[in-house]
């Protein structure tokens, strides 16, 4: 790694230490599988073949997918870290960008610039009891942490989850959600904004399924992803229940476009949500976090 | 977008010069290529040939003046499944739309020998007024290289890369020196859209604004600073008073300009 | 050539007349050498091959929204103020691309730009973009990642520093404790001194690279009387300097008052247009745009300058997090004068005063800085930025 003296002896390093090389530049991916997960939802399994071991991740992280010739968008990884020569990624199709994402077929290639981010804190949280609140498209960054807990179980104490859909027809990964719901030990809660027919279970916000699950507020971390309204009420009756700011986790999203700190757009406040979040503990990003405009 | 069949391009003229699409002829290097992705199916002004509808994507320039016009741009519309406004005129009413400062059937029975025959409405209106619009391209006329990139951007399903920042943005870029602060020279960069490559203050023009509004203008603020360079409530009207009179915020910074050299 | 030890902070004399000689030097070790000059009614930089582009003569006035070029009958090569360009434009260009890409079957095939950029020597940088230049160092190579392209173009340039000899209307370095003198990130700097008939220059060694280009040009060790003459040049720039920005505690100030009625009193001058952000020698914010041939064939990815002020700078699901001017300009307010010091552990604010100047409208920082101390309160003494979640 060659250093160079700078002038009065500061020394500086010209080359990149993390584990890209090539930071700014999409690795091509294969993708190999694409389910529909909804109406606008899909989930893409992808495979390097110049890296066959895959990208090694950390639940919460997020990578850069570049659709050829259409852009690059920041997306989280929602598949197993115990597996990482799958990548595995849930894309709703809202923009440009991922409407093309979306699109894709087996075979088709995608760039890939990533992991970038910070995680969930699933070390912090061994021995506590765990509540995992998702409300849309947020249960995406979450599954990977929900992978971690699952296999680790006996390490945690309760473990729950909260999951809130605007409709029915909304909600994501519905037959692994029953799955999961039938495993001992995990405590799983659903609701949607708006029921539509045949829909039996709750209705109403996802804030209203707290009082369901039991949990030691002095021992407890929550981890917490999905519109901001919805992360911001979901802390509240947290803090009510006596959970400090510090055992509370969100996942923040921005607009980033380097993924390194260096285009400035996903600024909140003094962090980068790409390099400092987008994982963030609350008590963290507090000062900064649903002032108007920040 | 499907890869087998080219999509059909259809050109429309509204009320206006043709300037507009002269760029898309103008772009001579390119044109070949343009031929070669698109199926160009309607352009009057380059061919006689005409396929009919429905139309993949629609270039639409002019402005809404007439009667006939109205009906004329809802036929569009229901031909084409992507519409694009390209101009000042198609985008904010064009020149033509000072008009809508004043009394046109004034206008009409001075210029014309049988007004009876003129069926003009009061006011020049972009095309967005009547129809929903996919996609504005600004200028007066339109850059040949952002025709380019929307035509790009349609066919392989992106966004068109045209900000809507200001001319200084591009100004700045481009290291042009700032006309305004290092010569006095009025300059409506600071208020309007990019996209020219910040021509005129590249040749020590001050912007005349030919893209129109960017897209948080504060031409109040732009107008004061005119004042103490010395540029008159008069002169600062026929500024916003040109190609984009009739955009929201040009429209209005020439108004109440105008109720206050009124006033003084 | 026989002579003085040439080591960090010794100093020496070159007459003038040699100025040319150097600057043939610079060209003859492979350096692309860029100085400044007059274009356009202005001081920009540009490439430097003559002492006869230099500005000699020529002078400015600066004050918010003005710039004036004054023609002078002194004989001086560096009076002038800063121009609106630094060395920004060089180092962390408008527009770079970053990589092409060539469709190749169901796939495609990426190539990253590696073009080796000139190795420029800057000649007449000012204390200010020094510091500019140390915080780029901080933006792009002191985390986990380096940005190859600051790195490329970055890495052997050679920086001759001027010491300023005028204060101009709009600087405000001392304040910031960025200047007038050279202290820091440059391998040679001189400061101009005319005394009478004389023209020379008091040269300081920054680094055995300087020293190395100094040994092939004639000096002689400084007298008492020359180092003192150049040290009363500095000290009447930094007397003469009219503007400040009291810095005590102002990240607390600025992280204290986000919902004052201050920001919105700005919000109404402020035209969003970006000026300020672009003449910034320490903003660096960038957007990439990514483009395509018309037959979707060949693509490739571009960056280029951003700002802070535009509406798609803060872009997320259809709308701008940071839709109105008051946002915008208290954002980048706060970014340079609280946020940047979290971030890079400095100041994003230099003092240079580039953004007074060129600001259309002329809002003026430390006026701005000053009316929010006047207004607003300082809630805590010191804000605790929690530690960030585990990378």
């Amino acid at each position: 790694m060659p250093v160079r003296e700078d002038k009065r002896g500061q020394e500086r390093v010209w080359e990149t230490r993390g584990s890209l090389p090539e930071p700014m530049l999409p690795l091509p991916f294969t993708v190999r599988k694409t389910r529909k997960e909804t109406h606008d939802t899909y989930t893409l399994e992808l495979q390097s073949e110049s890296r066959p071991g895959g990208l090694a991740f950390a639940a919460g992280q997020f990578n850069m997918l570049y659709a050829f010739g259409v852009g690059e968008v920041p997306v989280s990884i929602s598949g197993d870290p115990a597996a990482p020569e799958v990548l595995v990624h849930t894309v709703r199709a809202v923009g440009p960008v991922t409407r093309a994402i979306s699109g894709v077929k087996p075979g088709d290639m995608l760039g890939v610039r990533g992991p970038f981010g910070t995680r969930w804190p699933l070390e912090d949280a061994l021995g506590s009891d765990v509540v995992v609140v998702a409300g849309g498209i947020g249960l995406a960054p979450l599954r990977p942490a929900l992978y971690q807990l699952f296999r680790r179980r006996r390490d945690y104490k309760r473990v729950a989850l909260l999951y809130g859909a605007r409709s029915p027809r909304d909600i994501l990964y519905r037959r692994e959600l029953g799955r999961w719901d039938k495993r001992p030990g995990v405590d799983v809660h659903v609701t949607v904004d708006h029921a539509t027919e045949g829909w039996g279970g709750n209705e109403g916000v996802v804030t209203a399924l707290i009082p369901k699950v039991e949990f030691d507020p002095a021992a407890t971390v929550v981890m917490v992803c999905g519109p901001e309204i919805m992360m911001r009420f979901t802390v509240i009756e947290f803090q009510k229940r006596g959970v400090p700011s510090e055992k509370i986790y969100i996942s923040m999203e921005r607009n980033m476009q380097c993924g390194i700190g260096f285009c400035g757009h996903c600024q909140l406040g003094p962090y980068f949500v790409c390099k400092d979040g987008p994982v963030f503990r609350f008590g963290t990003i507090e000062t900064f976090f649903g002032r108007r405009e920040m | 977008m499907d890869r087998r069949r080219k999509p059909k391009l259809a050109v429309w003229k509204f009320s206006s010069c043709s300037g507009c699409q002269l760029a898309l002829l103008n772009l001579e290097d390119e044109l070949l290529q343009v031929a070669g992705a698109v199926d160009i199916a309607y352009f009057p002004e380059a061919s006689r040939a005409v396929a009919k509808g429905p139309y993949d994507l629609s270039l639409v320039e002019g402005s809404i003046t007439t009667p006939h016009d109205v009906e004329r741009i809802k036929d569009v519309r229901r031909e084409s499944k992507y519409l694009v406004a390209v101009g000042a005129c198609a985008t904010a009413g064009g020149i033509q739309a000072l008009r809508n400062f004043k009394d046109v059937n004034e206008f009409v029975s001075t210029v014309y020998a049988s007004p009876e025959y003129i069926e003009t409405l009061a006011k020049s209106t972009p095309i967005a007024d009547h129809v929903l619009v996919d996609f504005e391209l600004r200028g007066c006329p339109i850059n040949k290289r952002q025709l380019l990139e929307v035509l790009s951007a349609f066919l392989h399903g992106r966004r068109p890369n045209t900000p809507p920042h200001s001319v200084c943005v591009e100004c700045k870029q481009v290291g042009n020196t700032c006309v305004m602060v290092a010569q006095g020279i009025p300059c409506l960069g600071p208020v309007t859209h990019a996209g020219c490559g910040a021509l005129c203050p590249a040749y020590n023009r001050g912007c005349y604004g030919c893209f129109g509004p960017m897209e948080t203008p504060n031409p109040e603020a732009l107008s004061e600073q005119w004042g103490r360079l010395g540029v008159g409530e008069e002169e600062i009207v026929r500024a916003y008073r040109g190609f984009n009179a009739n955009a929201e915020a040009f429209r209005k910074e020439g108004e109440a300009r105008e109720k206050q050299d009124a006033q003084s | 050539m026989p002579g003085p030890a040439l080591e960090p902070g010794t100093q020496v004399v070159m007459e003038s007349s040699d100025l040319q000689k150097f600057i043939d030097v610079l060209w003859r070790k492979g350096y692309h050498v860029v100085g400044p000059t007059v274009r356009n009614g202005v001081v920009v930089y540009d490439e430097l091959k003559s002492v006869t582009d230099l500005p000699a003569g020529w002078t400015d006035e600066q004050e918010g929204a003005t710039y004036r070029l004054k023609k002078t009958d002194g004989k001086a090569f560096f009076a002038y103020g800063i121009g609106p360009d630094s060395l920004k434009k060089f180092l962390h260009p408008p527009v770079v691309r970053l990589w092409r890409a060539r469709r190749e079957g169901a796939g495609f095939q990426t190539v990253e730009e590696t073009e080796e950029p000139p190795k420029y020597a800057f000649l007449g940088v000012r204390a200010c973009d020094l510091h500019a230049v140390a915080a780029h160092d901080r933006v792009f190579t002191s985390e986990e990642y380096a940005d190859p392209s600051y790195a490329r173009r970055r890495r052997d340039i050679f920086v001759v520093a001027v010491n300023c000899a005028k204060a101009g209307n709009t600087c405000f370095c001392v304040s910031m404790r960025t200047g007038p003198k050279a202290t820091v990130g440059f391998d040679l700097a001189l400061t101009e001194i005319l005394e009478g008939e004389r023209h020379y220059f008091v040269v300081e060694v920054g680094s055995e690279t300087g020293a190395a280009v100094l040994r092939e040009i004639p000096f002689k060790e400084a007298t008492a009387a020359e180092k003192s003459a150049a040290e009363r040049v500095i000290a009447a720039t930094a007397g003469q300097m009219r503007k400040a920005l009291d810095t005590t505690n102002i990240r607390e100030l600025l992280y204290d008052n986000p919902e004052h009625p201050f920001w919105d009193e700005v919000a109404e001058r402020c035209l969003t247009c970006g000026n300020c952000t672009m003449v910034c020698p320490t903003c660096f914010c960038t957007a990439v745009e990514d483009v395509t041939d018309l037959a979707g064939e060949t693509a490739e990815r571009r960056r280029h300058w951003d700002s802070c002020f535009t509406e798609d700078f803060s872009y997320l699901h259809g709308g701008s997090v940071r839709a109105s001017a008051k946002a915008r300009y208290r954002q980048w307010m706060t970014h340079k004068l609280a946020a940047w010091l979290d971030q890079f552990g400095t100041l994003g604010c230099v003092g240079c005063g580039r953004c007074i100047t060129w600001c259309p409208v002329g809002i003026d920082i430390t006026e701005q800085a000053r009316a929010l101390r006047d207004k607003g309160r300082i809630e805590r003494p010191s804000v605790t930025v929690g530690e960030h979640a585990s990378p």
